[in-house]
Order: structure tokens, then C-alpha cells, then sequence
């Protein structure tokens, strides 16, 4: 190509907010049940039916923004988007158009290891369309499951801060991380509670205004996005590179041949007669509830991780680990919580035991699906076994093996040492003394080693007691004895 | 006019069947059968006999078994047909709407059926509301009792109709610019368009949603007061009810009015030019001196802009309404060669020309380069309209001005000329606009057209124990008792 381009993008996420009922109704917001059946007048747009503000939505929503600085607005208020389709029951949207709740806004990531930040222009609430289905039982008719209809769905508008597809995915990431941790959307991208637009277009590198741009729609998975920009940025460098001029539209994103396709260009653009919705009065935050919701804001993954290493005594591998997944970064804190209330040991070692088994034992089995986890043991019963080992009554192999037992029968820790009839380690040096002099004795070549100052061997000897001990016998007495029987 | 009215009103009907005078099933019985007989009036579109008549023996059995019944038992309730009954059609008196019945009630039928009403039909109105003369009705137009040459108003004049004709006790019927009180003053009932948010919305079809709210119809005040009282209050189903305690509407109706301010629009006054409806608004102002009212003058410098901004801002609601009548979902469906032509079949077939055309008027006010110059604007004025309300509530207690500046026009005087047809709702529009209390009181039969008059009361928002007040004592001086000759015989 004879000319340098730079790519510009700017992105609307669409992620719907983790509400029990939909934004103006009272029906239930859950994925999957069978078609019409989460419906009522208003969400079906009966007439004479009215639109009544979802509160929980709207406070996940100012939680939002709260999270990613935006200026939550004290009064916001809904508009009516109107055009007509069959998957919109009113005949408009109820969205927020001239008053959004919040303004302004940013979101920190890291591309690589280096720290990017992107501006936001707003995040507003309106409520989602119902679901068209095309020849749905082999007919030809489309026919309309209302279920989705008036879900409700934070749009998060970015500047047009974004240059590349990798910045594009590292932002969504980023963003779908932020709004699980704050338990706003559980990031399910495949039932398409996360959906994201990208605006795409691209400049000689040096020219100030922006390219004509394009608007991909509706794509729903962090690779597909960065191959549509990639696609398109080819598609409309090839263009501009032929002499011709990138038109304005609106582009769909077929994965399956890997290109976007023209949908509906500006010519055909709706007038879309925005006004304010007479049936909704203005939403009113005062600073005392933004304040409590500030307050009550679960912690970001970034607070988290800069606490765990500070003061749970983790590293930073650890604490990438543990911040995974809302689900499981809660489980390690209910755990290290826990044990640290124990007050048996100092805070860092307790948050160092909580964060070396959940990685050993509990991650192994976990899934998750959206904002739920399922564990094989609860935090809980976890945090009552490692108070355990904590105190000595159960060597820390103990406590792997009643875990993995009560893992498989779903028993707790007590349950599971009674039937096991699991021995509280021998921590009497009497009992020990006999066994431990026994194995030097069995090795003095080791033995001499030791003594010449090769102190590695510590681990043979501990390994032996272990072995002939069936792992009963407690560690650290174990330890202190070898230490001393060993100078002898 | 000085013999009581031949058909019990509310409060008499459920005090009746309360004490065990009357069995609900024998007022109902007499309702329908007069509704019936009066079929020439075309003042209903949906009359439901069985099911009434099974509503009434309910009562009457409830009450059999010692238990005690609600402030309207037995009372006989007309709906405007713009208000959704679960299971019975709702049409708004439109194509489009036609074999529609709606799965749930409306609030405020919930509310009368709560205190033991019996809703026995369905009345005729103009078009989703759009209307001063009931001409705009898919179903034909209704007549008015007094005359039957003549209009009986609108839009709710079915409900007006079927209240003067002594069908039903009381009519809803629904007031967006005037539609209840307009037909009111046609018919010669009584009129009450509440303050905006008073009452639910919640089962009313919208015309213009930042306007509509339900009224009541009643052949005289204190049945009015009864009614609203059990209408009015907070719905969590209506973003836009009020949180406003509901006082005792029917005790406000006996107390003095000496020593309330009322405030006349003089300037507004001149421009009336029917001898009926000067002489009766005369009468009625002279009335509340003798009661001991103060007459003060005042001005409401915007009120001449209500025309125009009443038709930017309820066109512009209208025309987002009515945009789920798509034929995709419910009412009528005309299937084209494809979803365009579907939806344009379906609206062009459905809707009736007024309709349509305030469809028209909207979406332009809304459109994109025309917004700010007409939307907006109207939004503007709208508020100085209010203001002008303050202020003028800082010198006054209440407004009375006429209602309508003519009485009853004959049909099809106006249906040619939209414009003097919108402009029957010179009087009732400003109220609507500023959200305010306003009702219909009338005080006689012109000397001229031989036809009822009367005037409206405008108070404060929430102050309609005020409003009622005065009605009550309007009501009283003027000895008016509404019984039209057409049916109940002697000179008109
Ligand atoms: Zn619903």
C-alpha cells in the first residue's frame, strides 16, 4: 500500500443489567424458557399498559458508572426511540437519548503490558427488543419471542480513543471483567447479555479529521471482533487505496465467510422522532443514594489484587489467579476471611494457606457460566477444614484427602474425618522419637551429608517419617526433632 | 325543572342496595332494559347483559350472607371504550381495535369493582379519544339526548349520551383537551376531569399520555364526588399517579362557599358570542356572589396559545401511541406482500381519518428539523401556561369560565372544518394543559336553544375538594335536574 493509515474505533457495548425482572415490568429476565412465557401487557405493549421503572436496574446502572468515573447525572430521564418492527412491541424503544444517567466516564486497560485508557461518552439504560426467529419449525413465517423484550441493557459509548482491533478486545475484556465484578452483567456473551458495535474507520497516518466511518453491529464474541475490524480496516484501506470513497452504513459481521456485509446505509437512516417519554418521570439520584451505592460497590479486580498482594500475603500470580472470575475471587475471600478471624495466624499467612489451596484443590473442579460458579465445596466448609490444618489438628495432606472426600461426597470436613476416622497428627515428641531415630540410623549416609552441611537432605528424612507415619505425624514437630536428633 | 331526575343516581342506587331497598339484579335489569330501548342513541358498542346481571346477583348474594358492601354496590357503571375490561371488546371505536379484548382490567376498574359496582357496557366515543362531537366513531355517531339532531360532544360522548339517558349511574369516560367535560356541557351532566396523576392510567388506551385522565360522568355532583373518591389514589402500575392522600369528595359537597375568591376570565368572556352560553356563565357567576364568593377578575396572558400547543404536544404523544396498532400482535391485521405493506394496509384500513391525520400532525412535530420549532416550543408555552395558573391562584381560590362556547352543534355542522371543530375545546384545553382539576357543572337549559348549559370550574392541582365545593353549591342555586324531554317526555 502506498500510504501509512491509522485505524480509528470507537465501540458500544450493550450488556444487560442483572436484574431479576425487566426494566418496566415485573416478568422474570431468565435465559432459555420456552418462547412468550415471560411476558405481561406492558412488556407485550398491550394498550393502555404503562412502563414502570425497574429501581434495582437503574442503581446497577449508576453502580456502572460510578465504577468507570463517569458524572452520574441526579436527574436522567427516558426518551421513545420510535420506529416500527415486529420485535418492538410499542412501536418505540424506551431508551435515554438527550438525559443520560451517565456522562462522560473512562476505562484503564492494559494492551500488552502497556496501560491504555480510553474515554467513554456515556453509559444510559433503555430496555432490550425480543427476539425475531426466521422460519422458526421449519415455516416460513417469522414469528417473535417476546421473552427478551424489555430486558434491561446498559449501552456504554467509547470516544473514538481505540486504534487497533487488539486495543478493541483488550477494552471488552477489560470492560466485561469490570461489569461482572460489579455484579451489573454476568458477561455471557453466547446468550448475548454482552453484545458489542464497533465503529470503524481509518485515516492516512498524520491527518487530523477522522475517515468516514462505518458501524458494525451486533457482534458477540471477543474474536469475532477483532476479525470484523480487521476485515473491515482492510476492506476500507482497499478503497480509499482504489481512489474510491468509503460510504457511510451500517455493516453486519458474517463469521462464517469471515467478512462484513453492507446492511442499511445513511440514505436509509430513521428518523427515529426522539422525545421525552410522557408515561416516565424524570429518574432522580440524590447524592446520599449515589453515595450508598458507591459504598456497597463490590471491589474491582484491580482493588482486589492490589489488597491480596499488600496485605494477604499473595503474589501477583496468585492474585491474577484468584480474580479470575467474580465467583472465584469471592470464594478466596470468604475463605482468607475466615481464617484470618481465626486470629491463629498473622494475616499474610493465612491469606497465603487460603490462596495455595483454593489454586491446588478447588480450581481444579470449578466451572463457571456467566457470573455463576459452581464449586465442589463451599467456601465455607473449605474455610472450616483449613481452620483445621491451621491449628494443627490436621496435617496439611490430611487435609487434601478430606477435602477430595468431601469433594466427591458432598459431606463436611467433620463428617468426612469421623467416617475416615482420620488420626489428629502425632505431635508427642515421645511417640516420634523412636520412629525418627530408627530412620537415621537406616541412613547414616544421608545422614553424614546432613551432618557435612548439606541440609537439603532435611526433606529425605521428613519424607521417611511421613512414610512410616502414613502421614499422621505433625510437620513442624517433625521437623524440630529431626533438626535436633539429626546433630546428634 | 324542578321534578327530581326519573333514574336514581350513585350514591342513592348504592345506599339502596346496601340497606336491602333494592336488589342489584332489578337496577341492573332496568339499566340494560333502557339501554336497550334507547338504541337509537347509538351511545354504547358493547352491552353485556349476562354478564352484568351475573355481577349484580353476585352482590346481592353477598350481601344475603350478612356481608357488608362497598360505597357503589349495585351501581350501574357505562365504560368509555377506551378503557380495558379483561375479556370484553375494547375497541376505542376504532377498525383497527375491532374484537380486541383485553386480558386485564384497567385500574380504575378494578377500583369499582372493588366497592361492588356492576359494569353493564361499553360506551361509544370518538376514535382513540380524537374528537368534539362523537362523529369521529368507527361505529357511527352517537346522538344526543336533548336533541337527536344534534352532537352529544366528545370525545367521550357516548359516555355523556348514555349518563343524560339514564343508562348506568355513572360513565367513565376519559378527558385529554376536554372529553369529558366538553360532552358534559353537550349532554347536561356532570363532569369531573381530575388533576393529572389523581387517578391511575394504568388500563386506559392512550391518546395523549402526558394529558389523558380518566373523568367521571354523573347527573349531578355529589354522585361525582362518590365516584371519584373511589377512583382516585396512588397506583404503583402508573409512573405518573400521584402520591397524594384521597380527602372525602362527597363531604366537601355540603360545605359553605362563602368567602372563596373565584376568579373570571373576562377578556375570554367578550369573545363568547351564544346568548346560552353568556346568560348561563351570568347566572352562575351572580350564584356564588349570593353565596358569599368574592368575583375577582383575572388574566391568563398564554391561555390563547392553547389551541395550538394542545395539537403540537397531544398530536405528538398520539402519533408514538398509536404505534403499536401494527397488526402484529393483536386487533386488526391486513397482510401485504411484505412487513411495509402489512403495516401500511393495516393503518391505512384501520385507522379513521382523524386519526390518521393527527397521526400525521405529530409525526411531523417530531421530526427531525421540526422538533425544536414546534415540539419543543409547544413544550415551552406549556409552561408559561402553567405559570399563568400560579399566578393567578395567588388572587383566586378558583376560575369559572364557560365550558364549551356554544351548546350542543347539530352533526355534521363541523365535521367539515377541523379546525372550528378544535376549537370547542377553547375553554377546556388550558386546564388540561397546566394539569389542573377541572369540571363541567350544569346550571340550566338556554333560553335560546332550549339546550343544557353550564360552566367549568378549574381549581388548583389537588384541590378538588375546593372544585367540588363550589360545584355543589352552583348545582344547588340552580335548581337544574337532568332529564331530556326526548326521554322522558314534555316540552323541549
Ligand atoms: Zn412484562
Amino acid at each position: 500500500m502506498a500510504r501509512a493509515y491509522e485505524t480509528v474505533i470507537g465501540l458500544e457495548v450493550h450488556a444487560q443489567l442483572k436484574t431479576a425482572t425487566k426494566l418496566f415490568c415485573g416478568c422474570p429476565t431468565d435465559y432459555g424458557a420456552a418462547p412468550n412465557t415471560q411476558v405481561c401487557p406492558v412488556c407485550l405493549g398491550l394498550p393502555g399498559a404503562l412502563p414502570v421503572p425497574n429501581e434495582r436496574a437503574m442503581e446497577l446502572a449508576a453502580i456502572a458508572g460510578l465504577a468507570l468515573g463517569c458524572d452520574v447525572r441526579s436527574e436522567s430521564r427516558f426518551d421513545r426511540k420510535n420506529y416500527f418492527y415486529p420485535d418492538l412491541s410499542k412501536g418505540y424503544q424506551i431508551s435515554q437519548f438527550e438525559h443520560p444517567l451517565n456522562l462522560g466516564g473512562h476505562l484503564t486497560f492494559l494492551v500488552g503490558d502497556q496501560e491504555k485508557t480510553v474515554g467513554l461518552t456515556r453509559i444510559h439504560v433503555e430496555e432490550d427488543a425480543a427476539k425475531n426467529l426466521h422460519g422458526a419449525g421449519g415455516g416460513a413465517a417469522t414469528v417473535v419471542d417476546f421473552n427478551r423484550g424489555g430486558t434491561p441493557l446498559i449501552e456504554i459509548v467509547s470516544e473514538p480513543d481505540l486504534r487497533s482491533a487488539v486495543e478493541a478486545e483488550a477494552y471488552l475484556r477489560k470492560l466485561r471483567d469490570v461489569l461482572m465484578f460489579l455484579g451489573v452483567n454476568d458477561g455471557n456473551l453466547e446468550e448475548g447479555s454482552f453484545r458489542c458495535d464497533a465503529n470503524v474507520s481509518v485515516r492516512p497516518v498524520g491527518q487530523e479529521e477522522f475517515g468516514t466511518r462505518t458501524e458494525i453491529k451486533n457482534i458477540n464474541s471477543f474474536k469475532f471482533v477483532r476479525q470484523a475490524i480487521d476485515y473491515e480496516v482492510s476492506r476500507q484501506v482497499g478503497v480509499l487505496e482504489s481512489g474510491g470513497r468509503v460510504v457511510q452504513e451500517t455493516r453486519g459481521w458474517n463469521d462464517v465467510t469471515g467478512k462484513t456485509f453492507s446492511q442499511r446505509s445513511k440514505e436509509d437512516a430513521h428518523d427515529y422522532r426522539y422525545f421525552p417519554d410522557p408515561d416516565l418521570p424524570p429518574i432522580v439520584f440524590g447524592a446520599e443514594r449515589i453515595e450508598a451505592l458507591r459504598k456497597a460497590a463490590p471491589k474491582l479486580p484491580e482493588q482486589l489484587r492490589a489488597e491480596w498482594t499488600s496485605e494477604w500475603g499473595l503474589t501477583p500470580y496468585d492474585a491474577e489467579v484468584l480474580t479470575g472470575h467474580p465467583a472465584i475471587a469471592a470464594y478466596f475471600g470468604e475463605v482468607a476471611g475466615a481464617l484470618d478471624a481465626g486470629g491463629r495466624e498473622p494475616r499474610a499467612e493465612a491469606g497465603k494457606r487460603a490462596a495455595n489451596f483454593i489454586q491446588a484443590e478447588v480450581l481444579r473442579d470449578v466451572k463457571t457460566s456467566g457470573l455463576d460458579a459452581t464449586f465442589s465445596v463451599p467456601a465455607a466448609d473449605v474455610a472450616e477444614l483449613l481452620s483445621r490444618v491451621q491449628a494443627g489438628t490436621l496435617t496439611g495432606k490430611q487435609g487434601k484427602q478430606v477435602f477430595s472426600e468431601m469433594a466427591s461426597s458432598g459431606e463436611g470436613a467433620e463428617a468426612v474425618i469421623a467416617r475416615l476416622g482420620v488420626q489428629a497428627p502425632i505431635s508427642d515428641t515421645g511417640a516420634l522419637e523412636g520412629d525418627i531415630r530408627a530412620i537415621i540410623a537406616a541412613n547414616p549416609a544421608q545422614h553424614e551429608q546432613y551432618k557435612a552441611g548439606k541440609t537439603k537432605v532435611l526433606g529425605f528424612f521428613v519424607g521417611q517419617v511421613m512414610r512410616v507415619t502414613k502421614g499422621a505425624a505433625d510437620p513442624a514437630t517433625v521437623n524440630a526433632l529431626l533438626e535436633r536428633l539429626l546433630q546428634e | 325543572m324542578s321534578e327530581p331526575s326519573p333514574v336514581a343516581g350513585v350514591v342513592d342506587t348504592a345506599e339502596a342496595v346496601r340497606a336491602g331497598e333494592q336488589r342489584a339484579e332489578d337496577v341492573v335489569a332496568q339499566h340494560v332494559a333502557r339501554a336497550k330501548a334507547r338504541a337509537d342513541l347509538n351511545a354504547l358498542l358493547h352491552l353485556d347483559e349476562e354478564r352484568a346481571l351475573s355481577a349484580a346477583r353476585a352482590v346481592d348474594e353477598r350481601r344475603a350472607r350478612g356481608e357488608a358492601l362497598g360505597a357503589l354496590a349495585g351501581v350501574p357503571v357505562v365504560l368509555k371504550d377506551n378503557l380495558c375490561l379483561d375479556g370484553v371488546p375494547t375497541t376505542c371505536a376504532s377498525r383497527i381495535l375491532e374484537g380486541y379484548r383485553p386480558p386485564y382490567n384497567a385500574d380504575c376498574v378494578e377500583r369499582l369493582i372493588a366497592e361492588d359496582a356492576v359494569i353493564i357496557a361499553k360506551a361509544n366515543m370518538d376514535e382513540f379519544a380524537m374528537g368534539s362531537s362523537n362523529e369521529n366513531s368507527a361505529f357511527g355517531p352517537v346522538k344526543n339526548p336533548w336533541d337527536l339532531t344534534r352532537a352529544p360532544g366528545g370525545s367521550s360522548g357516548g359516555s355523556a349520551a348514555a349518563t343524560a339517558a339514564g343508562i348506568g349511574a355513572v360513565a367513565l369516560g376519559s378527558d385529554t383537551g376536554g372529553s369529558v367535560r366538553q360532552p358534559g356541557a353537550f349532554c347536561g351532566v356532570v363532569a369531573i376531569k381530575p388533576t393529572y396523576g389523581r387517578l391511575s392510567r394504568y388500563g386506559l388506551i392512550a391518546f395523549a399520555s402526558s394529558l389523558d385522565q380518566v373523568g367521571t360522568m354523573t347527573r349531578d355532583v355529589r354522585d361525582g364526588a362518590r365516584v371519584l373518591r373511589v377512583l382516585a389514589g396512588h397506583d404503583k402500575r402508573d409512573a405518573t399517579s400521584a402520591v397524594e392522600p384521597v380527602p372525602d369528595y362527597e363531604a366537601a359537597c355540603a360545605a359553605p362557599v362563602s368567602g372563596l375568591r373565584v376568579g373570571v376570565l373576562r377578556a375570554a368572556l367578550d369573545q363568547v358570542e351564544d346568548p346560552d352560553v353568556r346568560a348561563a356563565f351570568s347566572a352562575a357567576e351572580q350564584s356564588l356572589r349570593d353565596a358569599g364568593c368574592d368575583i375577582v377578575d383575572i388574566e391568563l396572558p398564554h391561555a390563547h396559545h392553547g389551541v395550538s400547543v394542545y395539537y403540537l404536544v397531544a398530536t405528538a404523544e398520539a402519533s408514538s401511541n398509536l404505534a403499536r396498532f401494527d397488526g402484529m400482535r393483536f386487533g386488526l391485521r391486513v397482510t401485504g406482500d411484505d412487513l411495509l405493506s402489512t403495516y401500511e394496509r393495516t393503518r391505512a384500513q384501520g385507522f379513521g381519518p382523524e386519526v390518521k391525520r393527527r397521526i400525521m400532525l405529530g409525526t411531523y412535530a417530531l421530526s427531525s428539523g421540526y422538533y425544536d420549532a414546534f415540539y419543543i416550543k409547544a413544550q415551552k408555552v406549556r409552561t408559561l401556561m402553567v405559570q399563568d395558573y400560579q399566578r393567578a391562584f395567588e388572587r383566586c381560590d378558583a376560575v369559572l369560565s364557560p365550558t364549551a362556547p356554544t351548546p350542543a352543534f347539530g352533526l355534521g355542522e363541523k365535521t367539515g372544518d377541523p379546525l372550528a371543530m378544535y376549537l370547542a375545546d377553547i375553554f377546556t384545553l388550558p386546564p388540561s394543559l397546566a394539569g389542573l382539576p377541572a369540571m363541567h357543572v350544569p346550571v340550566g337549559l338556554g333560553q335560546a336553544s332550549g339546550l343544557p348549559v353550564g360552566v367549568q370550574v378549574t381549581t388548583p392541582a389537588f384541590t378538588e375538594v375546593r372544585m367540588l365545593q363550589l360545584a355543589a353549591a352552583l348545582e344547588a342555586r340552580s335548581g337544574y335536574v337532568c332529564a331530556p324531554p326526548a326521554l322522558f317526555g314534555g316540552a323541549g
